[in-house]
């Protein structure tokens, strides 16, 4: 058996980045400490996941009631194999990303700009990232989700520049109304079966009126599609992730829709396995894979066409998810853990990039391959990731949810098979595009192309100017860093790259590679998780004892 | 156990008619009308959970009643909790709108430039530059597909289609 004091970690995740957050917040006016606050809470945490991963696949769940409460009553925290991996890797990702926006600051050379808020408002973030990783019940779950989402409203709109505070409108009125009906859900769950607790609920809900149960699954499924902005309800994402600061897009992209898929793995196979939904979830997985792809290919806007190759690739999981196999959610899984590491890398080479030449709009970009090869080489090895280059982890990826097409065989699900390639051949175009822009020819090419381009827009019609004031705008808004407001940073647009920020940048893009070298024992650790999902049983025997089990 | 006891009806009327009132508000443009439609279907989900506790009944403190004559404490507890939330994200919207009325003198969310150049882009009947116009017939198809993800910025900003923006 276990060792008993090992439960009682699994708060710590939650614990340790809330209490960083007190410390940040009570010495904002000293940066060194709040650095060193902050880069050691969240150092704990990825050791504590990195414990809880082991002790999960050993040792089965680790649960802890908070606060001894009596066991269908209280909150219950699960860590087992699925969330342990996902607390894991979004650990890392948080951390490296935090050692990026510390670079980033210090690059600014001034120690008052990276403003005070931002450290505490990011570890709040990682707390609720955690807290929706290990909540056991429903209403945690919400909770987990408001703590992150409210740290990602003031992340989003940081500096409240005109440009941020519209993208961020968007954000939080379409964040607000999901979680309005997240609790209409919760409220309908409960008043259906008389417990919030998932673990109760998996068993309860199979004995309600099917009916019923369709309605609270579908209300949940809506509700976890907009955070995990699968087709139709994605439109908000590439909407307001470009005009936030580059390490925020970055740890955002990364993680927050990723939580809207794990969301949708554990409902789906821990709440309602008899109804997989599979023709609608296989549909919205093949649109939001190619009208995500199609507007990746559309755009020239580095961080664009970033954000909406991110909305595509969601479609990868969910098709994984809607093919309720266990290959199809192991490859779910494992394309989940490669997606979170890629994703993080790109949006912080974009960031470097913005820094590097002062903008990110392909039209302008050129010659970044003779002048910063170290960011060049990053950019391709991420962006042959994400496309899915052998021997790649996206490759392995990719492979492993086409496998599981494949066995399942219904027509549908290779349609979704000819359509996974597809997207990933676009990915590949789409970034290849980026590379040939903006790396490879030069940056002669780049101007002429570029007055060329203006050229032509003048001729058009008036309507060139306002074009041009709003791109002016944007990239004064990009400008002005991670804060200050004023976009006093337009006159010198290129700065140097600190060497922590490329370090973060490159470790970030070797985690991918990590996963790559690691896959193997990788697959067969999402394998076993996948079974675990699939059979429930050691999920509900491990929180809930034999007595209240019904 | 709930399962078995019939809902009231006033409240359930009430929750629906909040949460219609306040989807209204929030399709407008300018954020404090937002606000006060997220309030409003706030308040109409917090209702809800009155509806999700079951019957009313005495206050649920321990050994004030039996405990089959006091009301279900969950859902109460949950409620306070997103009554917590709610506060917090109207107080966040409101200094937002406050922001947005000092930098642009009115609190209406403005446009996506990205959507603004589409929908000139449409009404110009332009083609991207890599697009070929001898392949007339995809043309349709090929554009709807391709701007279907930019273009609906969620309905409080597609809300006027005809009106220039700026």
């Amino acid at each position: 058996m276990t060792a008993s004091w090992i439960p009682n970690l699994v708060p710590f995740p939650v614990l340790l980045p809330l209490l960083g957050a007190a410390l940040t917040l009570a010495f904002r006016r000293s940066p060194h400490l709040q650095r060193a606050i902050s880069i050691s809470a969240l150092t704990g945490v990825v050791a504590v996941a990195a414990l809880l991963v082991v002790e999960a696949d050993s040792h089965g769940p680790q649960v802890l009631w908070v606060g001894a409460w009596r066991e269908p009553l209280g909150i219950a925290l699960v860590a087992d194999r699925l969330s342990s991996l996902m607390l894991l890797v979004s650990s890392i990702v948080t951390l490296l990303v935090l050692i990026f926006a510390i670079g980033q600051g210090q690059a600014n050379d001034d120690d008052e700009t990276p403003v005070s808020i931002f450290h505490p408002t990011y570890l709040v973030l990682t707390a609720g990232v955690a807290n929706a990783f290990l909540a056991g019940d429903l209403f945690n779950l919400f909770v987990g989700f408001e703590i992150l989402l409210f740290a990602s409203y003031v992340l989003i709109t940081l500096g409240g520049t005109v440009l941020r505070i519209r993208s961020g409108t968007t954000y939080v009125v379409v964040s607000l109304l999901s979680s309005s009906l997240f609790l209409v859900a919760i409220a309908g769950v409960y008043a259906a079966t008389g417990t919030v607790n998932l673990a109760q609920l998996s068993i309860r809900l199979a004995g309600i009126n099917p009916a019923v149960a369709l309605v609270l699954q579908l209300t949940l499924l809506t509700v976890f599609c907009i955070k995990a902005a699968v087709f139709p309800m994605s439109a908000w994402l590439p909407d307001s992730y470009p005009t936030a600061p580059a390490p925020v897009t970055a740890v955002f992209a990364g993680l927050l829709t990723k939580i809207g898929v794990y969301a949708i793995i554990r409902m789906q196979t821990l709440l309602f396995p008899q109804s997989p939904l599979q023709t609608l979830l296989l549909s919205a997985a093949l649109l939001t894979m190619i009208i995500g792809i199609l507007g990746a290919v559309s755009q020239t806007g580095l961080k664009r066409i970033l954000s909406f190759t991110l909305v595509s690739h969601i479609g990868y999981m969910l098709f994984g998810i809607a093919l309720a196999t266990t290959h199809g959610m192991a490859g779910a899984i494992f394309y989940v853990v490669h997606h979170i590491t890629v994703q993080t890398a790109l949006f912080l080479i974009s960031g470097l990039v913005e820094r590097f030449a002062g903008t990110t709009s392909l039209d302008r970009l050129g010659g970044l391959a003779a002048a910063a090869p170290v960011l060049s080489i990053l950019f391709f090895v991420a962006a042959m990731n994400l496309s899915g280059i052998p021997p790649m982890s996206g490759f392995l990826a990719k492979i492993g949810l086409l496998q599981a097409g494949v066995e399942v065989g219904t027509p549908l699900a290779w349609v979704l098979v000819v359509a996974a390639i597809v997207t990933s051949l676009l990915t590949l175009y789409a970034l290849a595009k980026v590379w040939s822009q903006a790396f490879w020819r030069s940056q002669g090419e780049a101007r002429a192309a570029a007055i060329a381009t203006a050229r032509v827009d003048d001729e058009d019609d008036d309507a060139y100017d306002f074009e041009l004031t709003l791109e002016a705008e944007m990239e004064a808004a990009q400008q002005a860093a991670l804060v200050g407001g004023t976009p006093v940073a337009v006159a010198t647009r290129q700065r140097p790259l600190s060497r922590m920020m490329k370090g973060a940048t490159a470790a970030m893009t070797a985690t991918g590679l990590v996963i790559m070298l690691a896959a193997g024992p990788l697959f067969a650790f999402t394998q076993r998780a996948a079974n675990d999902l699939m059979a429930r049983d050691p999920y509900v025997t491990s929180v809930l004892p034999q007595a209240v089990r019904h | 156990m709930t399962a078995t006891l019939a809902p009231n009806l006033t409240l359930v009327i009430v929750a629906a008619g909040l949460i219609a009132v306040g989807s209204a508000l929030v399709l407008d443009r300018s954020l404090v009308r937002v606000v006060l439609g997220l309030m409003l279907i706030g308040n109409g989900v917090a209702t809800l959970y009155l509806v999700a506790g079951g019957r009313a009944g005495e206050a649920p403190f321990v050994g004030s009643a039996p405990a089959n004559e006091m009301s279900d404490p969950l859902p109460q507890a949950m409620v306070l909790t997103a009554i917590v939330i709610s506060l917090a994200m109207i107080g966040f919207l409101l200094a937002l709108a406050y922001r947005l009325w000092q930098l642009s003198g009115t609190d209406d969310v403005p446009d996506d430039a990205e959507d603004a150049v589409i929908q000139r882009m449409a009404r110009d009947e332009e083609m991207s530059a890599t697009f070929d116009p001898g392949l007339e017939p995809t043309t349709t198809s090929d554009e709807l597909a391709v701007e279907e993800p930019g273009a609906p910025d969620g309905p409080d900003l597609a809300a006027p289609v005809g009106g220039d923006p700026q």
